[in-house]
C-alpha cells in the first residue's frame, strides 16, 4: 500500500489515548451492512465499514466449474476476492494477484468450516467478493459481507462468521485498524469467529507482538466480532422482517 | 436458474408480446427503465459514479497517473477504458481472463469517449513526447440485468464529468484541477424483437433478440459510434429510426451525467 502524498508517520495515538480518527483502542469503525442488494445473485450483501466498500454475492448450490473440482460427498466452496482497479490510491492492475488468491483461499476455508456442505453433493457454492473502496481490513469486510450473502442465499451454516482485524499501533493493541494505522502500525491480526463455539476459523498475523500482547489481541478481537455479529443479524432481520399488515395481506 | 427449455418458452412469449408493442415488464418499446446516478461513489478514485438502469448496476472509477505519451501522439495524454464483467454480477459470467463480451463493452465505450473527444487529450500532456497523464476509466459491473453498454457508458462519462486531475498529489502542479469534459457521449442500445425494435433491453430480451444495435451520440447531435451485435439484421430505415430515438434518449441521459435532473 502506501499513498503518494503521505510519507510522514502520523501521530497514531494522542496523549489522551485516542487514535487518528478519534476512536478509542477498543472501538470499531462505523459499520453498515445491507443484505440482498443484488438481483442476479442467489444471495448478496454490501458492507460499508469505515472507508471500505465491499460487495459480496453468492451463487449456488449450482453446477461445478471447472468440472474436475466436483466432489461426490459434498459441495465445493469456491471464493474469489477481487479488488477494483480504482479501490486503492495507486491504481491496481485488474485481475488476480497472489495476495488476492491467498485471501480467496483462507476465506473459502473459513466458510468450509461452517457450511453444511455435505447436504449438497456434486455442487459448487461460489462466493464472489468485490472490493470497491479499500481502507485496511478488506478481507474481514469481505468475509462479513460473504457470510451475510450466504445466509441471504439460504445456505445452511453452523453460524454467521463475524470478522475483524486487531493490530498494534504506537505500542498499544487496537481494534479494527484503518489504513494509516495498518501502514505505520506494528502488527495486524485478522480473525473470523464462530460465535456459537467461540472458535476462530480465520487467523492470520503479520508484525511483532509479545505472547501477552497476542493474548490481549485475541480477547479484543473476540469482543469486536461479537458486536459485528449483532449487526450482521440485524441486516438479515431488516431484509426478512415482514410487517404484520403486509403479512396479513399476503395470507 | 433458467434452463434452456424455460428460456425458449420465455423467448417465444417475449416475441409474441413485442408483436403487440408490449414488454414483459410493462414498458413501451421506446421506454428506458428508471436511471439513477450516484457520483463520487468511490472515494479512492479521482472520479467515480454508480449508475443504475433498472436492476442493472455498474460502478466506474477514474484514475489518473503520470506516464509517457505514445510516440505517434507526443502532445496528447493516454486514455484507457477497461470493463470488468466480474462473476459477482451474473450467473452467466465465470472467473478467468476477460471474455469477448467484456472486451466488446470496453471497446464500444472506449470508442465513443474517443470519437466524441469527451476529454481534450492535449490538455493531459505535461511535457510533449516525455510526460503526460494516463487516464484510466475502469468499469465494474455489479448487477447484470441487461443493457450493460449503456450503463457502462453512462457510468464512464458521469465519472469523467466529476473527475479531478491529482496534479498536486504527483507534484506536477500547485493544485488539483477538474478534468474538463468537453463533450458528453452517451450510448443507446436497441434490440430487434420480431418487427419491433425496443430500447434498453433486459437480459431476457437480449436472449430473445434478433440483433442488437448501439448508437453513441453527443450533445451536438452527432452520431459518434455504432455497434451492431448479436445474430440478426437491421434495414437502413431501421438504423435511421434507431438513430433518431438514440438522440432523444441521449439528451436526457446527458443531463443526468452532468448531475442535473431529467
Amino acid at each position: 500500500m502506501g499513498s503518494v502524498g503521505a510519507k510522514e508517520v502520523p501521530v497514531l495515538l494522542s496523549p489522551e489515548g485516542l487514535r487518528v480518527d478519534g476512536r478509542r483502542l477498543d472501538e470499531l469503525r462505523p459499520l453498515r451492512i445491507q443484505a440482498g442488494p443484488l438481483h442476479q445473485a442467489d444471495g448478496s450483501a454490501f458492507v460499508e465499514w469505515g472507508a471500505n466498500k465491499v460487495m459480496a454475492a453468492v451463487y449456488g448450490p449450482r453446477e461445478v466449474h471447472p468440472r474436475h473440482l466436483q466432489q461426490n460427498n459434498k459441495a465445493v466452496i469456491q471464493c474469489k476476492y477481487n479488488m477494483a482497479a480504482f479501490s486503492v490510491d495507486e491504481r491496481k492492475r485488474p485481475g488476480l494477484d497472489r495476495r488476492s488468491q491467498e485471501i480467496s483461499k483462507v476465506i473459502a476455508e473459513a466458510f468450509e468450516s461452517v457450511v453444511f456442505a455435505e447436504e449438497f453433493p456434486r455442487t459448487s457454492i461460489d462466493i464472489y467478493i468485490e472490493v470497491l473502496q479499500a481502507n485496511a481490513g478488506t478481507r474481514c469486510a469481505g468475509l462479513v459481507a460473504a457470510s451475510v450473502a450466504l445466509a441471504d442465499a439460504g445456505i445452511p451454516m453452523v453460524d454467521l462468521l463475524p470478522a475483524v482485524a486487531v493490530g498494534k499501533v504506537a505500542g498499544e493493541i487496537a481494534l479494527d485498524l484503518k489504513k494509516e494505522e495498518d501502514n505505520f502500525g506494528e502488527a495486524d491480526l485478522p480473525m473470523a469467529l464462530v460465535p456459537q463455539s467461540g472458535r476462530l476459523v480465520l487467523l492470520q498475523m503479520e508484525g511483532h507482538m509479545t505472547p501477552e500482547e497476542l493474548s490481549k489481541a485475541l480477547d479484543l478481537g473476540v469482543v469486536g466480532c461479537k458486536s459485528i455479529y449483532e449487526k450482521m443479524k440485524g441486516a438479515l432481520r431488516d431484509r426478512y422482517t415482514v410487517e404484520p399488515s403486509a403479512a396479513a395481506e399476503a395470507a | 436458474m433458467t434452463n434452456e427449455v424455460t428460456a425458449e418458452i420465455r423467448t417465444a412469449h417475449i416475441l409474441d408480446m413485442a408483436a403487440e408493442g408490449k414488454r414483459l415488464d410493462g414498458r413501451g418499446p421506446d421506454e428506458y427503465r428508471p436511471i439513477s446516478i450516484e457520483p463520487g461513489f468511490v472515494a479512492t478514485a479521482d472520479g467515480s459514479a454508480l449508475v443504475r438502469i433498472g436492476e442493472t448496476a455498474v460502478v466506474s472509477g477514474i484514475k489518473l497517473e503520470p506516464g509517457k505519451p505514445f510516440p505517434d501522439t507526443p502532445n496528447a495524454g493516454v486514455l484507457t477504458t477497461n470493463a470488468e464483467l466480474v462473476p459477482l454480477s451474473s450467473p452467466m459470467f465465470e472467473p478467468g481472463p476477460p471474455q469477448p463480451g467484456a472486451i466488446e463493452v470496453s471497446r464500444v465505450v472506449d470508442r465513443a469517449i474517443r470519437a466524441a473527444e469527451a476529454i481534450d487529450l492535449t490538455r493531459l500532456c505535461v511535457t510533449p513526447g516525455e510526460k503526460s497523464w494516463v487516464c484510466y476509466v475502469d468499469i465494474h459491473v455489479l448487477d447484470h440485468a441487461g443493457n450493460l453498454i449503456d450503463a457502462a457508458m453512462l457510468a464512464g462519462v458521469s465519472a469523467l464529468a466529476h473527475a479531478t486531475v491529482p496534479a498536486k498529489r504527483f507534484g506536477i502542479a500547485e493544485s488539483d484541477y477538474p478534468l474538463d469534459l468537453q463533450h458528453v457521449p452517451t450510448e443507446c442500445t436497441f434490440v430487434r424483437l420480431g418487427d419491433t425494435i425496443v430500447v434498453d433491453p433486459t437480459v431476457d430480451e437480449e436472449q430473445a433478440a434478433q440483433g442488437r444495435l448501439t448508437v453513441a451520440t453527443d450533445e451536438l447531435g452527432r452520431v459518434v459510434a455504432m455497434q451492431k451485435g448479436l445474430v440478426g439484421a437491421f434495414s437502413p430505415d431501421d438504423v435511421r429510426d434507431v438513430v433518431r430515438r438514440a438522440l432523444v434518449h441521449g439528451d436526457r441521459m446527458r443531463v443526468l451525467a452532468r448531475g442535473g435532473r431529467a
